[in-house]
């Protein structure tokens, strides 16, 4: 009956093995800790209104939208993978001609501004949010993250991390399509 | 000074605690709830710290909209349902007993269980084993080994 002892070692051994699981799951995905489904999910998209990035004596609505399927990202230039994502917006902008609706969230207008100019904008309007009011009005935990909203205004779809072609093909775009068809 | 400097060291990492900004106050009914809240909310974008520990700068944002809404004059549990209807039930350090939450409220109870109970099993079994009888062979020589660590 020696097996007997090795009980607590195959115990350690299996923890260990959930352990090792999750940090590759992390290596693949930095940000599938935070992609617990959202408590918004069909709930109505909170209104933004927000000071327009290029020109903040304007003001930004999200109210502009209602009727459309669109999608809300919250950004800044101090977020590496909003970088790596941009050029896959601009391309949805305009190739595909999905209206985004951006949130410069915590940033340098000017700096903001001089990316939007150097590697094109993808975005119908951007609010400029320095004090996180509609970051938090929308449950953000991190840059970037996306949310699609129906026709309804209703929020049905949210990704924390970057857009990617694979994430387009499998999930945006025919989520994009069904709500195009609902009324 | 040589007896206040080793106080002072052994207090300098409380500094971690304290929070940069400090807000005003008209009653100290609303300051008391005020750290009560941000003791009890999680910080979103951090591991394993509340909003009243943390420098992020949501929790900075977070810790704003609190006071914001106290000076307001929201209850406790307005404030706390604003946080839960956008964050979910991960920004309480106490969340509320319902079955998604179940396991985490019993799971300690359960480990301590299975560990009673093997415990339980292990002490019976013990008591349980015959006693080793020792030859008169074993028993001079377990007498010598012991003499000889004289």
């Amino acid at each position: 009956m020696k097996a007997r002892y090795l009980i607590p070692f195959v115990i350690f051994m299996a923890i260990m093995a959930i352990f090792v699981l999750g940090l590759y799951k992390m290596k693949e995905d930095p940000n599938f800790v935070r992609n617990v489904p959202s408590v918004l999910i069909d709930k109505p998209a909170p209104e933004i209104v927000l000071p327009d990035l290029f020109d903040q004596t304007k003001t930004v609505k999200s109210a502009d939208l209602l009727g459309q399927v669109w999608l809300m990202n919250i950004w800044g230039t101090w977020c590496p993978e909003c970088w790596r994502e941009h050029g896959y917006l601009v391309h949805l902008a305009e190739r595909e001609g999905v209206k985004i609706f951006g949130i410069d969230w915590r940033d340098d207008a000017e700096e903001a501004k001089a990316m939007l100019q150097q590697k094109g904008n993808p975005f119908v309007a951007v609010g400029f949010d320095p004090e996180s009011r509609t970051a938090i009005n929308w449950g953000v935990s991190g840059a970037p993250e996306t949310f699609v909203i129906d026709k309804q205004g209703v929020i049905r779809w949210k990704h924390a991390g970057g857009i990617t072609p694979q994430l387009w093909q499998e999930e945006l775009k025919p989520l994009l399509q069904k709500l195009e068809q609902e009324q | 000074m040589r007896r206040v400097l080793p106080l002072i060291v052994l207090l300098w990492p409380m500094l971690v605690f304290a929070n940069i900004e400090a807000y005003r106050f008209d009653d100290p009914e609303k300051e008391a709830r005020y750290h009560t809240l941000i003791s009890e909310l999680r910080c979103v974008v951090c591991v394993s710290q509340n909003i009243a520990d943390s420098n992020a700068e949501l929790a900075q944002d977070l810790r704003r909209q609190t006071y914001e809404m106290i000076q307001q004059g929201s209850s406790n549990e307005e404030i706390v349902t604003f946080m839960v209807q956008r964050y979910g039930d991960f920004v309480l350090y106490r969340p509320p007993l319902k079955p998604s939450t179940m396991l985490l409220w019993a799971g300690p109870f359960i480990i301590f269980g299975i560990g009673l109970i093997v415990l339980i099993l292990f002490i019976r079994r013990r008591n349980q084993e015959p006693e080793v009888e020792l030859s008169s062979e074993e028993h001079a020589r377990a007498q010598s080994l012991l003499d000889n660590d004289k």
